[in-house]
């Protein structure tokens, strides 16, 4: 069971109020773009084992989405933080890399 | 116009707590931006009351004497005014049954011309309180929230079991949850298990 922490209401909830919505920080390709790159994107996703970041909205609750930095393997949370935005903060980094040390995912480290 | 009545129409069950459907609400919902001033001011002559903050409830009328049970606890919310903190760019605002079209209105009349919604969804929604020493108890079992933290002036979105639903305390020890009106039987029932005679857990 994952505790979760929405950072638009700020209510620190238990998974099932909330829904995952797949891998964090895709950069869509569509109708023009070269085929492996729509291919990734459609369909080539990390499947970590450790660090992960992940898109999840607050379902039964204020209804917006955010972006958890979380473990796979422990079921940890690093921290949650908003949706607009293109790559995690610094102090999510900082708070993966203080338990974590030497982690990368995707171009993040 | 129609008799309009509420979906159980005023069911009732008494166990550990007592569980009641609480009959029509008035109830808007309104989205814009909640930290313009227009938008400040148009809410306080819709319902009555300032913004409240974040998952805060703001409610004039509601408690007192009326925060009892049955009847009076009924007539004294439905009379109330206020709004509360849905999201950060919603609020649900409260008024009693029949002005919430008056209350539409008046937002439409004084947010003319902003990038706003405002909506009367009373009839789609069921209310229902839970009064009573062991209320706590009886929505600890159902929400996935920590009730023994909970207390008035907040509002929280969670679901009940299955079905996303809204709480708030409006007197000591007196919870009103607000669902969809499709699923008011279904919350009615899970309320009623909860609240079976000799069913405490005692945590709370
Ligand atoms: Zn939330």
């Amino acid at each position: 069971m994952l505790i979760l922490e929405c950072p638009c209401c700020g209510v620190t909830g238990e998974e099932t109020e909330f829904h995952g919505g797949g891998e964090a920080h895709l950069k869509r390709f569509g109708p023009g773009s070269a085929d492996t790159d729509f291919e990734n994107y459609l369909f080539m996703r990390e499947n970590p084992k450790g660090v992960h970041l992940e898109r999840w909205r607050h379902v039964n609750g204020c209804g917006k989405w955010f972006h958890v930095a979380r473990c796979t393997v422990t079921l940890e949370i690093f921290g949650s933080y908003s949706a607009q935005t293109l790559e995690p903060p610094q102090e999510i980094k900082d708070a993966i890399s203080a338990k974590r040390p030497g982690w990368s995912w995707r171009d993040f480290s | 116009m129609s008799d309009t009545v509420s979906a159980l129409q005023g069911a009732a069950f008494e166990g550990i707590a007592r569980v009641e459907e609480a009959g029509l609400r008035g109830m808007v919902t309104f989205r814009g931006d909640l930290t313009a001033a227009k938008v400040k001011t148009a809410v306080k002559a819709a319902s009555g009351v300032a913004i409240p903050g974040q998952r805060g409830i703001a409610m004039s009328g509601e408690g007192g004497a009326a925060a009892a049970t049955g009847a009076a606890a009924a007539t004294g919310a439905a009379a109330a005014t206020g709004a509360a903190w849905m999201s950060p760019d919603e609020l649900l605002i409260l008024v009693p049954h029949a002005e919430a079209d008056a209350a539409v209105a008046t937002l439409n009349d004084k947010l003319s011309g902003t990038h706003f919604m405002a909506e009367n969804v009373s009839d789609a929604r069921a209310v229902f309180t839970v009064t009573g020493g062991k209320a706590r108890e009886v929505i600890g079992k159902l929400a996935p929230v920590d009730m023994g933290a909970f207390g008035q002036g907040e509002i929280r979105r969670t679901r009940f079991a299955q079905v996303p639903a809204a709480l708030w305390m409006h007197g000591e020890e007196a919870f009103t949850i607000v669902c969809f009106r499709s699923v008011a039987d279904y919350m009615f029932g899970l309320l009623r298990a909860a609240a079976q005679e000799g069913s405490e857990v005692g945590v709370y």
